[in-house]
């Protein structure tokens, strides 16, 4: 492996015993060898004694091989895949709470956001709207991006969590680096 | 089925574990186990006179016998009392359980009367570690920690066991097997890797063999001398090796890295294949990373495949126990001798020799200022090598990794990767119950031996016939040394010379004490003090200045070595002395 500096983003899926602790080891050792963690999530599988978490972290090829071995080595870790190797399914879901009355045609935006980017409006008061959408992380950004204008009150991230694909794609569709096929 | 107490269980697990000997100190809530200990005299009890004393304790036994070795400890602060040495034993893989006392269950979390998360504190320096959380997960959870610390590349286990677990009673019920998803070494090296490794070995040049603490964990130093009589390839190894290849070997060339020898460090620099057997490529072996071993391929064979691509780039990687990776790489280097032959290494070995002599080890002996190294060479003289060595950390650790010639494994202990001062003399307690009829010398500093000078009286009351010697040079050498050469011969607080009377102390301890200040001295001081019955400590006074050489400045290339101290503006020099006493009164 090439020790060139390509920062990538990965999506790691890892399998873990369900027990107390288990978490603060994989954020301890994300920690303690100073690595990144863009996004953590995690919840229990169809085995309730294995708990499914999705870190997504960004580095090198280098940095990354050792985030896996390093997870790998822990003992309560029974199973580590970067799932950007090959083809996966990442969603996220954001709450955004934002103000409809900084501007007399807001309330209305506010709404054609949502309906455009098939947001719910999971909560409502007279000045503000709070939307929830589940996406990936481009569709997200785009719509927070186009609320900012009108004030953001309260933003809350589940954080990614990701799945492989059963089958890689039919080749013939251009495919994203995180695996999803264009809409 | 038998009910027992928590405290019996423990008991009972550590016999089916087959242990015989615990390094710890008692407090409140494990009163109840060293109560059983009391009444059960198949497992002895060192009583050490501080917990990081057990703990190094336990790595000296661990380390010369290949055994688990085992601790116990109180609750709060003599489970963090534990840290540093658990933290050493992680860095060298030394197989170790902790048993720390808890406070009760429900207590958890109440900052209650020494209570101390001690799972979440030595989380990152321990290769796993347990809370008991009820009596019946308690013989699963032992006979787990055991199998982690001795299986894989090995390392220390915390249990932490909460004082309700240790006084309820339960059914008693040692599992046969056990079934750990997630932890499953591997242990047989890639067939198809050890052929490519072999295939290389057969073609190389000049080729070189880095050797480290793996091989000696593993006991495969018998897999590694048949590989250097089959194949002729030099061997050099680190500190952590030493040992596991006979230091008076022809084709030995001593230890590498920033205090290691011309010939290892040239013979790496200008090598064609790198062969590294259980050694991780530490910044202290390696120098400047970008100009280590920068014309070789490399091979690196270790059980911990974290170990493989951390700091440096490898062409044959090959995960698995270094002995039956060795031995599979015996076999297929002989078919390969058998019908296609091996490349002669004639040059090689000229080259190297050449090295050895340009620039041996060596230092300026002096007939009235004892000089350090003088001391490790006549000890080496007086004993053979047939004894087991201790170090702490410093100058002296350097010169006696230098100068005593290993010759056998597990007769050496050092803190290599933590580089803890206050290792070596309890370390040394830990071999000499390992191995009561063997010699086992303490080498130390005046520095480091203050770190945990406490355990005399534990010698003392149990008669371990540790033999101690300390190098005194008034100062902590090795910082004295750095401060020298990279500060402007600065020597802020590293200046100690208001040690105690080392002799008197000793003796006031019950150990018998000698002290050597001239050269001429040296021997009948080592002949007296390797001859008293029991503890006895021997202090030299060695020449204050003295310096290790050679010496890679840090983060300097491994061919960069120094021999004598690079010039200085010795302004300042004479006030100096007086100013650092000042500040150290």
């Amino acid at each position: 492996m090439s020790a060139e500096s390509s920062q990538k983003k990965h999506h790691i899926q890892i399998l873990v015993e369900n027990r107390f602790g288990v978490l603060t080891r994989v954020a301890g050792l994300f920690s303690a060898r100073g690595y990144n963690i863009e996004s953590l999530s995690v919840g229990q599988g169809t085995d309730p004694s294995v708990a499914q978490m999705t870190i997504v972290t960004v580095g090198d090829d280098r940095v990354v091989e050792q985030i896996t071995k390093q997870l790998n080595k822990l003992i309560d870790t029974i199973k580590v895949v970067d799932l950007s190797e090959s083809s996966f399914v990442s969603r996220e879901t954001v709450m955004v709470k934002v103000n409809t009355t900084t501007r007399p045609e807001d309330r209305q935006e506010a709404f054609r956001i949502a309906e455009i980017f098939r947001a719910h409006i999971v909560d409502i008061s007279s000045s503000t709207y709070t939307l929830m959408v589940t996406g990936e992380e481009e569709k997200i950004e785009a719509m927070i991006g186009l609320l900012r204008p009108l004030g953001i009150k309260e933003l809350v991230r589940s954080g990614a969590i990701a799945i492989a694909r059963e089958e890689p794609r039919p080749s013939s569709r251009p495919q994203r680096s995180d695996g999803e096929l264009p809409a | 089925m038998v009910k027992m107490t928590g405290a019996e269980m423990l008991l009972e697990c550590m016999k089916k574990e087959k242990v015989s000997q615990i390094f710890g100190y008692p407090g409140g809530v494990v009163l109840p186990i060293f109560d059983a200990l009391y009444k059960d005299p198949s497992l002895s009890v060192v009583l050490t006179r501080h917990e990081q004393g057990a703990v190094h304790a336990a790595e000296g036994y661990a380390r010369t016998t290949g055994e688990v070795g085992v601790v116990l400890v109180t609750s709060g602060p003599g489970a963090t009392n534990t840290v540093t040495g658990l933290a050493d034993a992680h860095m060298d893989s030394i197989p170790l359980v902790v048993i720390t006392g808890q406070v009760p269950t429900k207590m958890i979390g109440n900052d209650a009367f020494q209570e101390a998360d001690i799972v979440g504190i030595s989380r990152s320096c321990t290769k796993h570690n347990f809370l008991v959380r009820n009596i019946a997960e308690l013989p699963r959870i032992v006979k787990e920690a055991f199998y982690i610390a001795r299986s894989g590349r090995p390392g220390p286990v915390l249990v932490d066991i909460p004082k309700d677990v240790i006084t309820d009673r339960g059914e008693f019920r040692y599992p046969e097997t056990l079934t750990l998803r997630g932890y499953n070494p591997t242990v047989q090296g890639n067939r198809w890797q050890i052929r490519k490794a072999a295939q290389l070995m057969a073609k190389a040049k000049k080729p070189v063999l880095y050797v480290g603490g793996g091989v000696i964990a593993s006991d495969s130093h018998g897999e590694l001398a048949e590989l250097v009589a089959l194949s002729g390839i030099p061997v050099t190894l680190t500190l952590m090796g030493l040992g596991a290849f006979p230091g008076t070997h022809p084709l030995f060339m001593g230890m590498l890295g920033m205090h290691g020898t011309y010939a290892a460090n040239m013979a790496v620099h200008h090598c064609d294949l790198l062969i590294a057997v259980g050694a991780r490529f530490d910044d202290r072996v390696t120098g400047k990373i970008a100009e280590f071993s920068p014309h070789s391929k490399v091979i690196h064979i270790d059980i911990d495949p974290t170990s493989i691509r951390k700091n440096f780039h490898v062409d044959v990687p090959i995960v698995g126990d270094a002995r039956l990776i060795l031995s599979d790489l015996l076999e297929d280097l002989r078919k390969i001798r058998d019908e296609e032959g091996l490349t002669p290494l004639d040059s090689w070995h000229r080259q190297i020799e050449d090295w050895k002599e340009e620039h041996p080890l060596t230092y300026r002996k002096d007939p009235e200022v004892i000089k350090p190294q003088f001391v490790i060479e006549k000890a080496f003289d007086l004993t053979g090598g047939d004894c087991i060595v201790s170090t702490d950390v410093g100058q002296h650790q350097m010169w006696t990794a230098q100068f005593f010639k290993f010759l056998t494994p597990r007769t050496w202990l050092t803190s290599g990767g933590l580089g803890t001062m206050g290792y070596g003399f309890p370390a040394a307690i830990g071999a000499q119950r390992a191995f009561p009829k063997r010699r086992v010398l303490a080498v130390t500093g005046e520095g480091s031996f203050m770190m945990n000078i406490q355990e005399m009286a534990t010698v003392a009351s149990l008669e371990i016939p540790v033999k101690i010697i300390v190098l005194n040079n008034k100062y902590l050498g090795m910082v004295r040394q750095w401060q020298e050469f990279f500060y402007g011969g600065r020597y802020s607080s590293s200046f100690i010379g208001q040690s105690p009377d080392f002799v008197k102390l000793a003796e006031a301890f019950g150990v018998a004490g000698f002290r050597a200040s001239k050269t001429d001295q040296v021997e009948e001081v080592l002949l007296k003090g390797l001859s008293t019955k029991g503890p006895v400590l021997m202090e030299f006074m060695v020449d204050p200045e003295e310096n290790v050489f050679p010496m890679v400045p840090a983060g300097g290339s491994n061919v960069e070595m120094i021999f004598e101290a690079p010039p200085q503006p010795k302004a300042g020099k004479s006030g100096r002395r007086e100013k650092d006493a000042v500040i150290t009164a």
